[in-house]
């Protein structure tokens, strides 16, 4: 992988993240200094988009909270049917789990390309990044899909309610992240490497590795504690 | 407001007792609430006729009297301070700089900690204190009742009677009675107003309360948690009646006309209906609560189409 | 075809609800034909529906907010007048309707009448507070705004499409549930809810970023206007607790829709676990309309008693302390569910502690406008109306925070008395003081100052002339949402509240009086120079109504209440401070993207209520292309060159420098 030598000056003040160099602050009449107190006027663009966006992953872990606490509620109300115990493939959710965590880090990689500015690298990391992302998807149909033929369906118990809705919750998520993620692979074949979608790129980032460390929380609080029940 | 003359009487076996009568009860609260007590038509609340409805009416008033001690002074104030320095006062020093004091703030932080730190123990006793499931201890036996609550009407069981009634609960003044409680479909909540603290009754659940009522009288009885078209029909009338009266009742009962209630009876009871009128059933199964609140029995039907159904009133047997 | 929609849906054989609808869907015709014709369009469509200035904003939704407010009203008014004849009488609304009226009143005037005020205040207020030109994300601030509308809109839509839910403003399972339930209005609710939820939640993170990331230079947080920090503490409990409500509404529409059982009686479902869960969300809820509310409150009685704020410090501190205290106490809401002596004890103490924040504000509010000297204009006059009020309110508060009162009150009508007593007392007053005082700055014309005092005296009586009698009727044992009784010592209260609520009609006559009267001598209550109150706070040194750019250079902020210093220094000096280097300023384009997302917001959930499938698909996927559409802009912003940003700031000191002539002398008011 070649990281490009000359940059462009534009880039600069979005790769100064921390504000290690003067010249370039606030945007429209700040001081030159960051005090950490806010005092030198509005934040860069990067810094604010940046910052809004994990204020959402913030509300977005909050409302998977509350699907955690009611699977904590109703994870022993199988009305007479199954449990994790016996439902359960600690095999399939290993695959889950690889493929995840491994998008997660193929997401990395396409942003080290990234900051490389190299566009087939990016999005050679983005593809593997998504086909990844796929193949959980599928397994996890797959998982759905036999435990409802088996009659362990939603409507069976509240536990299998409040299984189907809080992992089907993080696939939708995964299943928008990946919309997104094909939006954005062609926004950056498009138009290049532009400081505004550097600045999706960023959040899309945000984003995905969230939605792995929901699957982390999900897989142990769910799958794992409900395999030991 | 009209006061029953006959009320200035106090019957003496309530001597010993926390009961309030209409005109007793300006003199455990402050003087300036009377009028309101009068106002009140003496009724609800602020009428308790039974030991819990006088704890839990007992505590408000003196929580609310806690809370008057730092409120009406403030109200005050702020009225004074509104009035004196208007701008058309020139008597009133102008201060443009007083923004900060130190000792004030002590002050208003204090207050309120300490009022709260009062009422935290007032609220710590009585939540334990006056818990609805928490027996109240008599001389004499309790009774028990079952009740259920319908799509709209309150069914009561007497287990140890072999009675039930729907809409009508009759028990014997100066007697505890334990209610259990659970419902045939939809949250509702179970609330004499004269005797005190009331409970939800939910399906698949069985909630506790104990009631009693001091003296023999009528109350009002309803419930406080909506639940559907037919809900302001949900009212019902507890009748406090002497032991003597309360056993032959019981007895008239079995030995009337009124329907069994079993299981099939109890389905067709259960579909909606609405401002049924109060009757009895002879017998019933005493494995019909356990069954309800268990979910043996189905929970009862919903509406078939978006309206509710007509009423339902069973014909008597024989 | 059309899922469960047919011609029945519409209610030909209720009058009241066709009579409604119709006379709406007349007005609605005529203003649209009006303004097309007029050729107000154009104008319409590039200066507000894609506008994506926090100033216009926060206007549309003090208008969408007024409306919701009126409606919501005229659903209490029947509310009243059905009560007070139903002593052993039907009244004139048969349950079924007046279930869903009641249920209609309080989810508007929560959601789409006391939200839209606070959250349109705090948009207008809150850039310009800070010095800075606009929000965060200004793009998202419009979709935020007309997701709300689609929310409101498909209420409305459900009094003459269908029907509204017969649940109460808080769907309680398993009355909420497909089997109890099986018509369309809980899911008219819940869409309604997710949608414009989406839009309260985006406004959340909007306004966190603004306040925590982009300020004037030099203002730390210290230095904030107490109306950004309830303003940041809100949105805080914004962020923390709409998701709460997205998931707790989403479990119940999987119940309904896909035969779930969170919430069942069957099949292990928890009807608890939704009281709870929704009041995990519920109680925050009513914090987060009331701290706006008590940020307006310490704008205005400094302004308006000529001194600072007093105890800043522990004003900023009681509003931090409020905001997390909110998260504890969700459980006094069920009190009588049988949770035991130690949980109801402890959320009962949890309760009171809450009051100590807010008993704190109170005596500070009352310490700035001891030694001051008053001017008793219409938002201070609605300020002393709230001190007294909310007391009031709270104290009742804290009577039914203690478990054994509350085992006798819940679900009365004295626990409806308490929570508008608090709710109108607090965030009614205070968005109408809000209103009132800022509306010069929005438009440029102060509010008729009679009318407005007219509207405050009525409203003011009429609250307690309403709400008095219903405390007594919860006293008597009352419960609340009957559609009819039969206890006779009832009867005397109820009667009152209703000849009350006729007070509280009179004070708002007068406010929409007050808003027509104004328009139309708009000349006469001009405001010159942007400053009509003398002010403190940084808005009131902009142009009332600012330019799009608010400040032509940010201000460089040197301490608490930065205008009042650089008015004290231009009045000592008598002059202003040195003209400064204009640069060309970039604002952000107007965009369709908010009103065309929530035109297929609308679609998508009127097609989820009536389960037309194919209709949903077609709305998702538009939305989504509407985002891609967005996303693929080349030009975003759009420049204002220096010489037009300098004739601009120079019309507005030309206006301040004719005040200081005319105003020679340290501490003379405006």
């Amino acid at each position: 992988m070649s990281v490009s030598q000359a940059l462009p000056g534009t880039h600069r003040r979005d790769m100064d993240a921390y504000r290690l160099r003067h010249g370039h602050g606030g945007g429209h009449g700040g001081h030159d200094f960051p005090t950490g107190h806010g005092e030198g006027g509005p934040a860069p663009r990067h810094v604010v988009v940046a910052y809004g966006f994990w204020i959402f992953i913030l509300s977005d872990i909050i409302m998977f909270s509350t699907f955690f606490a009611a699977h904590a509620v109703l994870a022993t109300a199988t009305a007479g049917g199954p449990s994790g115990t016996v439902m359960f493939n600690p095999a399939n959710v290993a695959w889950e789990t690889t493929a995840l965590l491994l998008s997660s880090f193929t997401c990395g990689l396409s942003a080290v390309a990234t900051r490389a500015r190299s566009l087939v690298w990016t999005e050679i990391g983005l593809l593997i990044t998504g086909v990844l992302g796929v193949a959980f998807l599928v397994l996890e149909c797959r998982e759905f899909a036999s435990f409802v033929a088996r009659g362990a369906s939603p409507e069976a118990s509240a536990f299998l309610s409040s299984f189907f809705a809080v992992v089907g919750c993080h696939g939708l998520h995964v299943t928008a992240g990946l919309l997104w993620l094909g939006t954005m692979m062609a926004q950056v074949f498009v138009k290049g490497f532009r400081p505004d979608i550097l600045r999706r790129l960023l959040c899309f980032n945000l984003f995905w590795h969230a939605l792995d460390i929901i699957w982390v929380a999900l897989f142990t609080i769910v799958y794992l504690i409900g395999l030991g029940r | 407001m009209h006061l029953n003359p006959a009320r200035s009487l106090r019957p003496a076996h309530a001597a010993a007792r926390h009961t309030s009568s209409c005109l007793l009860a300006p003199l455990r609260a402050p003087l300036f609430l009377a009028p309101l007590l009068f106002l009140s038509a003496c009724d609800g609340i602020l009428d308790p006729r039974g030991p819990i409805g006088n704890a839990d009416g007992l505590i408000m008033l003196n929580s609310l009297e806690i809370m008057l001690a730092i409120v009406i002074p403030t109200l005050v104030a702020a009225l004074i301070f509104a009035w004196w320095f208007r701008a058309s006062n020139t008597r009133a020093r102008y201060l443009p700089h007083f923004d900060y004091s130190g000792r004030l703030e002590v002050i208003v932080w204090a207050i309120p900690i300490l009022v709260i730190l009062f009422l935290g123990g007032v609220i710590w006793i009585g939540s334990h204190d006056l818990d609805p499931s928490k027996p109240i201890t008599s001389r004499n036996q309790p009774i028990n009742v079952q009740v259920v609550a319908l799509d709209w009407k309150w069914l009561f069981i007497y287990p140890d009677q072999g009675i039930a009634t729907v809409n009508q609960l009759v028990v014997p003044a100066d007697t505890p009675i334990h209610f259990s409680l659970t419902s045939a479909s939809v949250m509702n909540v179970f609330f004499v107003p004269q005797l005190g603290s009331m409970i939800y009754a939910m399906n698949g659940m069985v909630s506790q309360l104990w009631l009693q009522a001091d003296r023999q009288g009528d109350y009002f009885g309803e419930s406080a948690q909506f639940s559907g078209d037919g809900f302001s029909g949900m009212h019902f009338t507890m009748h406090a009646v002497t032991s003597a009266d309360f056993n032959t009742w019981v007895n008239g009962v079995r030995q009337g006309r009124g329907p069994t209630l079993d299981w099939t009876g109890y389905l067709d009871l259960a579909k909606q209906s609405q401002n049924v009128q109060p009757y009895v059933y002879r017998t019933v199964d005493l494995s019909l609560f356990r069954a309800i609140s268990t979910q043996s029995l189905p929970p009862g039907p919903g509406p078939k189409t978006g309206r509710s159904g007509e009423q339902a009133h069973p014909r008597p047997e024989g | 075809m059309l899922g469960k929609l047919t011609w029945q849906a519409i209610p030909f054989d209720q009058p009241i609800p066709l009579v409604a609808g119709g006379v709406v869907f007349l007005i609605l015709v005529a203003v649209v034909i009006w303004i097309i014709v007029k050729g107000h369009l154009p104008y319409l469509w590039n200066e507000w529906i894609t506008s994506v200035d926090h100033k216009r904003i926060g206007v549309m939704y003090m208008l969408l907010s007024l409306v919701m407010l009126l409606r919501g009203f005229i659903d209490g008014l029947m509310m009243r007048s059905q009560q007070a004849l139903a002593f052993r009488a039907p009244g004139y609304l048969p349950p079924e309707h007046y279930d869903q009226i009641f249920s209609a009143h309080g989810t508007i005037m929560i959601f789409f009448g006391a939200m839209p005020m606070v959250i349109g205040l705090m948009n207008f207020v809150v850039p310009l507070q800070l010095g800075v030109r606009d929000v965060a994300f200004p793009t998202l601030n419009s979709t935020s705004f007309w997701l709300t509308a689609t929310g409101a809109l498909l209420v409305n839509v459900s009094l003459v499409v269908g029907e509204f839910a017969r649940t109460g403003w808080l769907p309680y399972p398993p009355l909420s549930e497909a089997t109890y339930t099986p018509g369309v209005g809980v899911d008219y609710y819940v869409w309604a809810l997710q949608i414009s939820g989406v839009g309260t939640l985006l406004t959340g993170v909007n306004f966190v970023t603004t306040i925590l990331k982009m300020r004037a230079p030099g203002m730390s947080y210290l230095r904030m206007p107490v109306f950004c920090w309830t303003a940041l503490a809100s949105n805080l409990l914004i962020v923390a607790a709409f998701p709460v409500l997205t998931a707790t509404l989403a479990m119940l529409a999987l119940d309904r829709y896909l035969g779930f059982h969170f919430f069942t009686d069957t099949a292990g479902g928890n009807q608890m676990m939704f009281v709870n869960l929704i009041w995990a969300w519920g109680h925050p809820e009513v914090y987060i309309l009331v701290l706006p509310a008590f940020g307006v409150f310490s704008e205005v009685i400094p302004t308006f008693s000529g001194k600072p704020l007093f105890g800043y410090r522990s004003m900023v501190a009681a509003t931090l302390f409020i905001c997390i205290v909110s998260f504890t106490v969700w459980l006094h809401h069920f009190f009588t569910m049988g949770a035991g002596g130690d949980v109801n004890g402890v959320f009962g103490i949890a309760t009171s502690i809450i009051a100590v924040g807010t008993g704190v504000k109170i005596y500070n509010w009352m310490f700035t406008m001891y030694g001051g000297r008053i001017r008793y204009t219409t938002p201070m006059l609605w300020s002393v109306g709230f001190i007294v009020t909310f007391v009031i309110g709270g104290m009742t508060g804290v009577m039914l925070a203690v478990p054994p009162a509350d085992f006798e009150l819940h679900n009365s009508l004295f626990l409806v008395a308490h929570f508008h007593n608090v709710i109108i007392g607090g965030v009614v007053f205070g968005g109408f003081a809000g209103l009132t005082y800022w509306f010069p700055k929005a438009f440029g014309f102060r509010l008729h100052e009679g009318w407005g005092k007219a509207s405050f005296w009525f409203t003011f009586i009429g609250f307690y002339a309403t709400f008095v009698p219903l405390y007594v009727a919860g006293l008597l044992g009352m419960t609340r949402r009957l559609q009819e009784y039969d206890v006779a010592s009832w009867q005397p209260w109820v009667l009152a509240a209703g000849v009350g609520v006729l007070v509280t009609l009179v004070g708002a006559v007068c406010q929409v009086t007050q808003l027509v009267v104004s328009i139309l001598h708009r000349d006469e209550l001009r405001d010159e120079t942007g400053d009509p109150w003398d002010g403190r706070s940084l808005e009131w040194s902009t142009a009332s109504p600012p330019p799009a750019f608010n400040y032509a250079v940010l201000p460089n902020v040197q301490g608490e209440e930065p205008y009042w210093e650089i008015k004290r220094r231009a009045i000592e000096t008598q002059q202003l401070a040195a003209e400064p280097d204009y640069k060309p300023i970039e604002l952000p384009r107007n965009s369709p993207t908010g009103f065309i997302t929530a035109f297929f917001a609308t679609i998508t959930g009127f097609a989820l209520i009536w389960q037309i499938w194919w209709m949903v698909v077609v709305g998702l996927v538009a939305a989504y292309l509407v985002f891609v559409v967005f996303a693929w802009r080349d030009v975003t912003e759009y420049e204002i060159p220096a010489s037009e940003v300098a004739a601009i700031d120079r019309a507005r000191r030309t206006a301040r420098q004719q005040w200081l002539d005319t105003h020679a002398r340290v501490g003379e008011q405006v």
